[in-house]
């Protein structure tokens, strides 16, 4: 089939306005984190004055960076290996059983997701408050009450797109595991979970970026010794000076993992949309 | 609730109604009746009431865990929340909650006399979320729909553009935004020097990040974030449509805006459904945009109500008023959300 021109014109016309858009401020990023500090509290320009990489040795002294990363890493890692273990059992009972109450429990946890953040933020708040000084457990200002938040972040959309996964591989395959003598764990372990690895990459993507970047409870439950980089980076302009140069070379640090990760693994991220439907 | 019924072989509704309550059928229910049927096949395999199989507490031991940290992280504290509302939760009761008195209606009334300091700042800072959800939902999805128009044939550097346009969505969201909040700056901001030392815009650079422009500032950063993700979601839409249906519709002689009008639009109809429904409650819940942009200042123009909340709750420690505040914003979801399903069921069954 031939493409007609309009088309083409559209086609042109969409490309390179996105591309402008969607660039300009990745740019910008980029280069005003090698810029010397005096050419960012200037008149913006396009290129350096001199080109230097002292942004990036100058970040980690201004703010404690690299605890932030620690913090991060830790709070983001954990999250997402507990949330993909709970999401698995969750959405093998979802896809591979019929029980009463399944429609309820998939209903209540997506909807959860669609609460305004700040409704649970405060209860949540006072409730860790409380545990701390009726029971001692202390989770505000620390990375274990940051976790149990996180992880439930991302349990909602982790359980839908892994059950429909799940869907996607033929009941034949473990029916006949049964058959066999294995047990439904086993069967999750040797059967499903082998087939579902790129549902369980995305999924596992999906939770470590929700957690790595998540900023409205991160600036109520975080304190100097649990900070993450999604409230450290901001701290950059309490300081006498703002440094733009080392808050770019900054956010450009914080940025590289996830967005390699999720570029490379993006096949299995829209696999995992239309999991249904694929298979 | 037992078994399924008939109409689960093509969910109307899959977020909330049918029995699949996965969206992952909207996104596919295009093409895959099928796939559905198949899936309400296995229906038959549950348990009677009265005779229950060995085995039929394992589906809920492995929900267990699930429901748990839902029960703990959202459920609790969402009731508690709506208790709390009724309370008189100021500072002096804030490590002791449990003596904070009842007070009825009182926070609510306080949030919705619109003649006092407090409602009025609630009011403007609705109306103009009303507003800044419209603009960005719908422009997002305009771009979303028009990425992923143009990058439905193949062409050379297709896969290069599909990866460009998910960056913004892959960067971690208060990274992109810090690198707005630079490029808005007044003096060395990107923006500005674009408009008036490049393009040569007369007149003085503007503030954006104070002052009436904080609106524009905050619409323009939060469609940047948002129109990737209607790209992706358009975009295996798309996937599921098959080819020759269009090869077919242009040998009748159909011109492209004819063929999305009466072939992309309609097939997409599932995914625009949640998609839409999605955006708009992400898009009124949105609190990071304006935090990280605007940090301790609140520009008036950028009050969205997410921010105005949590400003309101935790700048006075007022929690029972902000806690009144976000049962007002839930209700309002509810509400909107609902009357959104109901129409667009009844217009699906229509069809």
């Amino acid at each position: 089939m031939r493409e007609t021109n309009p088309a083409k014109v559209f086609r042109i016309v969409v490309v390179t306005f996105l591309t402008i858009f969607t660039v300009i401020p990745v740019y910008v990023m980029v280069i005003s984190g090698l810029k010397p500090l005096k050419d960012v509290q200037g008149a913006f320009s396009w290129w350096p004055s001199t080109l230097t990489v002292q942004p990036y040795i100058d970040m980690w002294q201004t703010v404690p960076l690299a605890s932030y990363f620690v913090n991060s890493a830790i709070v983001a890692t954990v999250a997402t290996v507990l949330s993909l273990i709970i999401a698995i059992f969750a959405s093998y009972a979802i896809s591979r059983y019929q029980f009463r109450g399944r429609s309820l429990f998939s209903t209540t946890v997506l909807s959860t997701q669609m609460l305004p953040g700040v409704l649970f933020l405060l209860p949540l708040f006072l409730i860790f408050v409380n545990i701390n000084t009726n029971f001692g457990i202390q989770l505000v200002g620390t990375r274990t009450g940051l976790i149990i938040t996180y992880l439930t972040f991302s349990l909602p959309f982790s359980i839908w797109m892994l059950a429909g996964y799940f869907d996607g591989i033929p009941r034949e395959l473990d029916e006949a595991a049964k058959v066999d003598g294995c047990g439904p764990m086993r069967a999750l372990l040797t059967v499903i979970l082998p087939a579902a690895r790129p549902g369980l990459v995305a999924v596992a993507i999906y939770s470590f970026m929700t957690s790595w970047g998540e900023v409205l409870f991160a600036s109520v439950m975080t304190t100097d010794a649990n900070r993450t980089l999604a409230v450290g980076l901001q701290l950059y302009s309490t300081q006498t000076n703002v440094y733009w140069n080392q808050i770019m070379a900054a956010s450009v640090v914080v940025s590289i993992p996830i967005v390699i990760g999720f570029l490379l693994l993006q096949k299995n991220f829209v696999a995992g949309l239309t999991a249904g439907a694929v298979k | 609730m037992k078994g399924r019924g008939p109409h689960s072989a093509a969910p109307p509704l899959p977020l909330f109604q049918s029995s699949e309550e996965r969206w992952v059928f909207a996104v596919s229910a295009s093409t895959t009746t099928s796939k559905s049927a198949g899936a309400s096949a296995k229906a038959p395999r549950g348990g009677t009431r009265k005779n229950r199989r060995p085995g039929w507490w394992l589906p809920y031991a492995l929900l267990a865990p699930a429901v748990v940290f839902e029960l703990v992280i959202h459920v609790i504290p969402m009731v508690t929340g709506i208790w709390m509302s009724f309370l008189k939760l100021t500072k002096m009761f804030i490590s002791n909650w449990g003596n904070a008195p009842f007070i009825g209606f009182k926070n609510y009334a306080v949030a919705l006399d619109f003649n006092a300091a407090v409602g009025s700042g609630l009011l403007k800072s609705f109306l103009i979320t009303c507003a800044f959800t419209i603009l960005v939902v719908a422009i997002s999805w305009g771009l979303g729909m028009a990425a992923a128009v143009a990058l439905q044939r193949k062409f050379f550097g297709r896969g290069f553009f599909r990866t460009l346009f998910l960056v913004p969505y892959a960067l971690p969201m208060y990274a992109g935004i810090i690198a707005w909040k630079f490029m808005l700056q007044k003096d060395n901001g990107a923006l500005n020097h674009i408009l008036y030392d490049n393009l040569g815009l007369p007149g003085d650079k503007p503030f954006w990040l104070i002052g009436d422009n904080a609106f524009a500032a905050v619409v323009i950063v939060a469609i940047w974030r948002l129109w990737p993700f209607a790209f992706l979601m358009l975009m295996a839409g798309l996937q599921s449509i098959p080819n020759d249906v269009y090869e077919a519709s242009a040998v009748d002689g159909a011109r492209p805006l004819r063929q999305w009008s009466a072939i992309t639009l309609p097939m997409l109809r599932p995914v625009n459904m949640v998609l839409l429904l999605v955006m708009f409650l992400w898009t009124f819940n949105d609190f990071n945009t304006p935090f990280v942009l605007f940090g301790g200042s609140q520009p008036p123009a950028g009050d969205l109500i997410s921010f105005h909340i949590y400003n309101a709750s935790f700048l006075t420690w007022n929690f029972g008023s902000g806690a009144a505040m976000s049962v007002l914003l839930l209700l309002f979801l509810l509400v909107v959300s609902g009357i959104y399903l109901i129409i667009m069921n009844r217009r699906s069954h229509r069809a």
